[in-house]
């Protein structure tokens, strides 16, 4: 039963994966891609999430951890960009 | 101590203590000076309970293994030869070091001048104690250096800095001979220690290549000694303040070369071709040389030009080749130094207390200095060889040694006339020395009124012009000892019997004198109209020459790198890539076709959508990376997708660390973008688009093939080793951890530093820089007003505890399982940079310490420390140890000496990121404290 929720997880996932580079690739606007960026990162922290339970390793939380921080600060910094130009001041 | 450690000592104590003067000119000169005299008289003190084994005939070895198996070792003799330029050096170094105190202006603190003379002191006190040529060859190019910052020590004049490229290009091109020379002697004679290459005279000699090593050997020693036509340098060496003009060219630097030639006589001499050329380079430069500096008006000048007639005439005696003559040879290169150093001295006297050196204004100072002219004449006489001084007895000994050469059967005249042709003139130019500055009517229009110099300042002289009379009068009970025993350290056998003394009877070589002293004197009486010939003669400037050759070389180089490099960096990209491309193809198609493939694996279909993502985000990359922001979005699209390929494919410490890595590039690149154009300039043609298109494509289509071929071939990696020996070898279970701390720990610690050369390189270039930003984005619109928006201020600090607290966890685990210090150092870094980012410089800077590449310097020494340490228990660099520990509450922790290897790692990479984004982040701070 779990193996197949976790299947169909990775198929949604998959679908929103790909929904998130549509909006990547079309934009138009930069605001677009950033939040397209924050999206997919969240999403690709699902998906370790579902390979870490599928693997039964906790290993792939931690990457999923170690993505979570890490996309956020990059989000972070593209953001400070936008408003501000200068990330670091 | 055992003798053969004191040897070591002398060496050891001059180049330790060379630094002392530099250190302790802030005192005062006067220590400085002190200092400088102090260590000559430390390497007098080492060297005085060897002289007398040495006296005695004993030669002193001491070795040490240094690179055993190249033949370098730092071994060191101490022969006669050794000894007696010892003494000199020590000794003529000991009164220059009183003279240049007070010929040096006042306002110079000496420290730099002191350290620079012990340095070149100590090079030449290796040159001769040398015992392993390879050794020889390292302090030779030493004194070449060091000779050089001496010559240009009054670095402010053109004319000095000149002078000492043309010597440091002669001389140091001669090194380059010389090592040449010397690693077929060593190669000929099956050693480079000098006890075993000395015996092997007779097999040198006989060799095939021996003519070949003996021009490049010789080529080293010629230009070392200013022989003709490599003697142009000296004279420009003038440029040297006087006390420099006196070491080098009395005792040291010059002395060099001849020296050379004495040490390996036993080696070398003895051939057809060692006679021709060595003598006869000697006996050009000994007449020519003379001749040249009768002419000269610039008194420091015809010393120069003597100096090098001199040098001659000692090249000329060794290359002869008679026993007789290399003592005569030795005998001369102390005479020479005594006198050409007293007379250096005096004539810094002279130029010091009249402000020129142009003997056609420097007139008739014997009255206003008499005692400094009396010693001047007396040095002079000695370089003429006036009877009852030092010079006229090696000069007794050459002439004596040119009559009745063996290989002059049917012209026996003509070596004896070129001999007394050398005399004439050298006595016809130390007759000008002396009458033109000491005599000859009233000085004209100096710049200062000349008197005698300071006490001291004549002192040297005074010492020196003693010993030329003392070693004239009394040479048996003077000299004889040391002359003995260098001679015998030179020809390596029993002496020929010879006896010094004033007088030998009315013979061959004192007629010779009396037409050189005769004919000197005529030759002074008749200069004006020998001066107006030469006037008329067209005069060739060294120096002019050399400077045009100089820049014609560096403007054809120069002109080659503006062809070849355009600083474009598509044009190094598509040369690099055609290359690849072309060795790659050429690999491809002449390899042997695969053996069996491997078989596939088939694809899932999330590893198909990952593709494509990847494949399409780098497209994205590639169409929009004139919008940097954009192609930045892009780029890190692609990172998470790698990364995610990583953990499916089972290499979790690989994803790890790219996607720390991934998050510092995107600050990096965002920092630095704002300082850029946000839009990056069109290419030019579609012609340039095309080119670099296909040639991206070719690359990545070969790399693809590459990948795929090395996927399928069956191969065997030393993976399974390092996996298997992870546990048992580095007692860690994460085997990528263990291979880079432990299995390939030299690796790493050359890696990060390469990584703190980087940090420091950015903080100095970036330190105080001051860059202009735009005020408006892209769009045109102003920047948000509120510089740290407070929601993400109060966001972040939370963060920080707990991120750290990830890489600690990281950090410590990193040995077992996938972490380690590199990314817990990236973690900590990106923390750390976050509260940077929220809240500002002022906010973070007030709370971090402020010295980063102390914590770098920490870094690295904790991980050469740690790899040290293993060489206190007698492993290897490097070698780990590691144990179980049990802590409370904690539990079993694994130590191993790795972890502090590890630490070395973690404090490098936060101190790089740290230096590195803080640094750029500040380029704008300073302009907005300037407006």
């Amino acid at each position: 039963m779990l193996n197949f929720a976790i299947e169909i997880g990775f198929v949604l996932i998959g679908i929103a994966v790909l929904l998130n580079l549509w909006r990547l690739l079309r934009g138009p606007d930069i605001t677009d891609r950033i939040l397209a960026l924050d999206t997919l990162n969240i999403n690709a922290i699902a998906l370790l999430v579902l390979f870490g339970i599928r693997a039964a390793s906790s290993a792939y939380f931690e990457a999923a951890l170690i993505l979570a921080a890490m996309g956020f600060v990059a989000t972070v910094a593209l953001c400070k960009f936008l408003l501000r130009g200068d990330i670091i001041e | 101590m055992e003798p053969v450690h004191l040897l070591i000592a002398i060496i050891i104590v001059a180049f330790a203590a060379s630094p002392l003067p530099l250190l302790l000119q802030r005192c005062g000169r006067g220590y400085a000076a002190l200092a400088a005299a102090l260590v000559m008289a430390a390497c007098l003190t080492v060297l005085a309970p060897l002289v007398a084994p040495v006296m005695g005939g004993t030669t002193l070895l001491a070795s040490f293994a240094w690179l055993p198996d190249w033949g370098l070792a730092l071994s060191f003799r101490l022969d006669g030869l050794s000894l007696m330029f010892s003494l000199l050096i020590l000794g003529i170094g000991l009164l220059v070091t009183l003279y240049a105190y007070y010929y040096l202006p006042k306002h110079d603190t000496l420290g730099r001048f002191y350290t620079l003379l012990l340095l070149f002191m100590a090079a030449m006190l290796g040159v001769v104690l040398s015992e392993n040529l390879l050794l020889l060859v390292v302090f030779w190019e030493i004194t070449s250096l060091s000779s050089f910052l001496l010559i240009s020590y009054k670095r402010e004049s053109h004319e000095s800095r000149l002078a000492a490229r043309i010597a440091f290009a002669v001389t140091g091109g001669g090194g380059l001979a010389l090592f040449a020379g010397v690693l077929l002697l060593g190669h000929i004679a099956g050693s480079f220690e000098l006890t075993q290459v000395l015996a092997a005279g007779e097999h040198i000699r006989n060799h095939d290549l021996y003519a070949p090593m003996l021009i490049l050997v010789l080529l080293g020693a010629f230009t070392k000694s200013a022989q003709f036509p490599f003697h142009f340098w000296l004279p420009q060496a003038m440029a040297a303040p006087t006390p420099v003009s006196a070491y080098l060219h009395s005792a040291t630097m010059v002395k060099a070369g001849v020296f050379l030639l004495a040490r390996l006589h036993p080696a070398l001499a003895g051939s057809e071709l060692w006679f021709w050329v060595v003598s006869g380079t000697g006996a050009i430069t000994l007449v020519y040389a003379a001749y040249i500096a009768f002419y000269r008006y610039d008194f420091k000048g015809l010393l120069a030009y003597s100096t090098i007639s001199h040098l001659g005439l000692i090249t000329l005696l060794f290359g002869l080749d008679t026993r007789l003559s290399a003592v005569a040879g030795v005998f001369h290169i102390i005479n020479h130094a005594i006198f050409k150093a007293s007379l250096f001295m005096a004539a810094g006297i002279v130029d010091h207390e009249c402000g020129t050196r142009d003997m056609r204004r420097v007139n008739g100072l014997f009255k206003f200095m008499p005692v400094t002219a009396t010693l001047a004449i007396v040095a002079a006489g000695s370089m003429a060889g006036v009877p009852l001084l030092n010079g006229f007895l090696s000069k007794e000994m050459f002439f004596a040694e040119t009559v009745g050469h063996p290989v002059f059967d049917e012209m026996r005249w003509l070596l004896p006339a070129f001999a007394t042709l050398a005399g004439i003139l050298a006595v016809g130019y130390s007759a000008r020395f002396i009458h033109d500055v000491f005599f000859n009517g009233e000085p004209i229009d100096l710049p200062r009124q000349p008197h005698e110099p300071p006490r001291w300042m004549r002192a040297p002289v005074e010492v020196l012009v003693v010993l030329c009379l003392l070693v004239g009068i009394f040479p048996q009970w003077s000299i004889a000892p040391i002359l003995h025993v260098a001679a015998s350290a030179v020809l390596q056998q029993e002496l020929p019997a010879f006896h010094l003394a004033v007088w030998h009877g009315f013979n061959a070589p004192f007629l010779m004198s009396l037409v050189a002293l005769g004919g000197g004197i005529t030759l002074y009486a008749l200069r004006h109209p020998l001066y107006a010939f030469y006037e008329r003669l067209p005069s060739v400037h060294a120096s002019i020459v050399f400077e045009r050759f100089h820049n014609g070389l560096a403007g054809f180089s120069a002109a080659l790198v503006n062809r070849l490099d355009n600083a474009s960096l598509q044009r190094y990209l598509a040369l690099f890539f055609t290359f690849v491309l072309a060795l790659g193809g050429w690999a491809w198609f002449s390899a042997p076709a695969s053996p069996l493939p491997v078989v596939t694996q088939p694809a899932d279909a999330a590893s198909i959508v990952a593709l494509l993502m990847l494949a399409l985000a780098a497209a994205g990359v590639v169409v929009l990376h004139r919008q940097r922001l954009a192609a930045i979005v892009f780029a890190s699209v692609i990172g998470l997708i790698v990364a995610l390929t990583f953990v499916r494919f089972s290499a979790p410490d690989l994803a790890l660390t790219q996607l720390a890595v991934e998050v510092v590039s995107i600050v990096l690149l965002l920092l630095a973008l704002h300082y850029l154009p946000p839009a990056s300039p069109a290419e030019d043609s579609m012609q340039r688009i095309m080119r670099d298109a296909a040639l991206a494509s070719a690359a990545g289509v070969g790399l693809g093939a590459a990948a795929y071929a090395m996927l399928t071939s069956p191969f065997e990696t030393i993976s399974n080793f390092y996996l298997a020996q992870s546990v048992p070898g580095g007692g860690g279970s994460n085997a990528v951890n263990v291979i880079l701390v432990d299995f390939r720990g030299f690796d790493t610690l050359g890696e990060i530093t390469v990584l703190a050369m980087v940090g420091l390189a950015a903080h100095a270039l970036l330190d105080k820089l001051i860059l202009q930003a735009p005020t408006h984005d892209a769009d045109g619109r102003l920047w948000a007003r509120e510089r740290h928006p407070l929601f993400l201020q109060m966001l972040m600090r939370p963060l920080l505890p707990l991120a750290l607290m990830v890489s600690v966890f990281i950090f410590l685990r990193g040995h077992n399982l996938p972490g380690g210090g590199f990314v817990a150092g990236l973690v900590t870094g990106v923390a750390l940079i976050l509260q940077y980012l929220a809240s500002g410089i002022g906010f973070a800077a007030a709370r971090l310490p402020q010295r980063l590449p102390l914590f770098l310097a920490a870094g690295l020494a904790a991980a050469a420390g740690i790899g040290a340490l293993s060489w206190l228990f007698g492993f290897p660099f490097l070698t780990t140890a590691h144990g179980h520990i049990t802590l409370p509450l904690i539990g079993e922790i694994e130590l191993a000496s790795a972890l502090v290897f590890d630490l070395g790692v973690y404090l490098v990479v936060v101190s790089v990121v740290l230096m590195v984004l803080a640094e750029l982040g500040k380029l704008s701070l300073y302009h907005e404290e300037k407006t």
